[in-house]
């Protein structure tokens, strides 16, 4: 891996370097060692939970901390894939990777349909509009026939891996979304890095002047619109497979709601951040669950002590300290 | 000479309020084109109709040619008729490299490529060291844009849209809020800039005009008060009296 010559001989901060950092690759296989590891230390159920959450906040953040754009309908693309996913699953039978697949392009679809609208306004317009459109998906999943109303999908089969591995087991599994969660955290680090993060970023910056250098900006929005959609749509649909279940509460405007608490918690526009936000607000809820409605009271002095003394969030903060991106 | 952008009866109404008032410009190929005039006389407005930032309410604005009116300002940037801003604009969380990298990618045309890596952008690396050495940034190669003083990011922006090789640049105030080594550095870098290409420039500072263009028009309240060289319109009696009664008013 080439490092960029420092050729002024002045300390440089952020120093770039070509292709994915050397601390960066580290943290990933620090990572991956420790996912291997963990379903034998923690209930294998709750640690699919956290990484179908930490997929679900990475997707957010590209579009709220790399993209810009502050989104609050993202439960539309994580509880309708769910729901797609689990009636794919159940009804006509795919095996899993199918049911995902399935999910995940019905949430690039209506990612794409409604960021098409959403991308014509700015700032809280556009957070409104998403939200909206996220409280029509609700709606339709509560009152359509297939989605079982109050009930959801229930009892989802777990079947077999391209019809040849089962998956009843809950080791065998946890690899299978494992292998899911962190592509997908993969695909989103090279999203980011890619030429199209770099105009993404551009953009984010200073729009205006995006436009003037003669990009056409609605475009690579509504892009990464569609990709954040996708890959929300990719964590709901595991997500329905791990639970065996589609339910109100991914669709509802509460689930927008927790994975913008994660990505900010952790830190936007990181790469880490959201993973470690998604890690620890989903850790609250399982660990804190005794303490009943006291959880949302937690999460909210939470979230209030995290905007007023770490505004970056902890990977945002630890960034800055370290003088390196994470 | 030929006329490269022009103008004809350009005309902004906000609700009722005409900032731009039939204005009539023709800037002519190879030349440094100022604009000039007291505070509200719609410069700013009359340049973001010309760069397409704003819809004129009437009129019909030509570029080398051809009808720009009811293009989209991504469209004109495309054509060669590239724009800077009056507040400076970099792109704050990149470093310079990367700001410059920015305007040399529009040479592979939309970069819609997600899954490709980053990596193949260093091919315009050295194209981007050149522009960052030529407006003097060279040791501030990998800095974060946001962490360079005021001057050294108009330096920057000249340097990204420079990299466009743009047939015309038009500048915002580029010498706003600037230090006077600041001036006279930008003042130096745009004269020779201008040495094949063409400039419109709106600029506050009277001695960066008459030292710059070749031609000036004045704008009071909308509409074109005078034009010519720097000789002729400060000797203008209409000129005087909008820039003293502006000043006075």
């Amino acid at each position: 891996m080439a490092m960029t010559e420092n050729e002024s001989g002045q300390e440089v901060r952020f120093l770039k370097e070509v292709g994915m950092p050397r601390l960066h690759k580290v943290i990933f296989l620090v990572l991956l060692g420790f996912l291997i590891a963990l379903p034998f230390m923690v209930y294998p159920i709750f640690a699919m939970k956290v990484m179908c959450f930490a997929l679900f906040a990475a997707a957010f953040n590209l579009l709220l901390g790399f993209g810009g754009l502050l989104s609050f309908g993202h439960a539309a693309y994580f509880g309708g894939a769910s729901y797609v996913a689990a009636h794919a699953a159940k009804v006509w039978g795919f095996t899993p990777e199918l049911a995902v697949l399935a999910g995940t392009l019905a949430a690039a679809l209506l990612g794409l349909a409604i960021g098409s609208l959403a991308i014509r306004r700015q700032g809280i317009y556009f957070a409104m509009v998403t939200l909206a459109f996220a409280q029509m998906v609700y709606f339709f999943a509560l009152q359509a026939k297939f989605t079982g109303g109050e009930d959801g999908i229930q009892s989802v089969p777990r079947g077999d891996l391209f019809g040849m591995f089962p998956l009843q087991d809950n080791i065998a599994l946890y690899f299978f979304v494992l292998a899911i969660t962190f592509g997908g955290i993969l695909a989103l680090y090279r999203i980011v890095h890619s030429p199209f993060g770099q105009v993404l970023k551009a953009i984010r910056e200073n729009e205006p002047r995006a436009i003037s250098l003669g990009y056409q900006v609605n475009r690579y929005k509504l892009m990464v619109f569609t990709l954040s959609a996708t890959f929300a749509g990719l964590a709901g649909a595991t997500k329905s497979q791990v639970f065996q279940l589609a339910s109100l509460t991914d669709v509802h405007w509460s689930m927008s709601g927790e994975v913008v608490l994660m990505t900010l918690l952790g830190g936007m526009g990181t790469i880490f951040g959201p993973l470690v936000g998604a890690a620890i607000i989903v850790t609250m809820q399982n660990y804190l669950a005794t303490f009943g409605a006291w959880v949302t009271i937690i999460q909210g002095v939470i979230f209030v002590l995290g905007v007023l003394l770490f505004r970056e969030g902890i990977i945002g903060v630890i960034s800055r300290l370290l003088k390196r991106r994470l | 000479m030929s006329i490269v952008l022009k103008a004809e009866g350009l005309t902004k109404e906000f609700k009722g309020f005409v900032a731009v008032k039939k204005v009539d410009l023709e800037v002519e190929e190879g030349t440094i084109h100022a604009l000039i005039g007291p505070n509200g006389a719609g410069k700013t407005t009359c340049f973001n109709l010309l760069t397409k930032f704003l819809q004129p309410t009437a009129g019909r604005i030509t570029f080398q040619g051809r009808d720009i009116t009811n293009m989209s300002p991504a469209d004109i940037a495309q054509l060669g008729m590239v724009r800077s801003f009056q507040i400076s604009a970099v792109f704050s969380d990149l470093t310079v490299l990367e700001n410059v990298r920015i305007a040399l990618q529009r040479k592979r045309g939309e970069s819609f490529d997600f899954w490709r890596s980053e990596k193949m952008l260093s091919q315009f690396d050295d194209d981007a060291r050149g522009y960052i050495e030529d407006v003097g940034l060279g040791e501030f190669t990998n800095h974060r844009a946001g962490e360079l003083s005021y001057g050294r990011k108009r330096a920057l922006e000249i340097a990204t849209t420079l990299a466009l090789d743009p047939g015309m640049m038009l500048l915002d105030e580029p010498m706003a809020g600037m230090a006077q080594q600041d001036v006279e550095r930008i003042s130096a870098l745009i004269r020779r800039i201008a040495k094949n290409r063409t400039v419109l420039m709106v600029e506050h500072n009277l001695s960066v005009v008459a030292d710059l263009s070749d031609k000036i028009t004045v704008l009071a309240r909308g509409e074109v008060l005078a034009e010519g060289d720097y000789a002729t319109v400060s000797k203008s009696p209409a000129v005087i009296e909008a820039y003293i009664g502006a000043e006075h008013g």
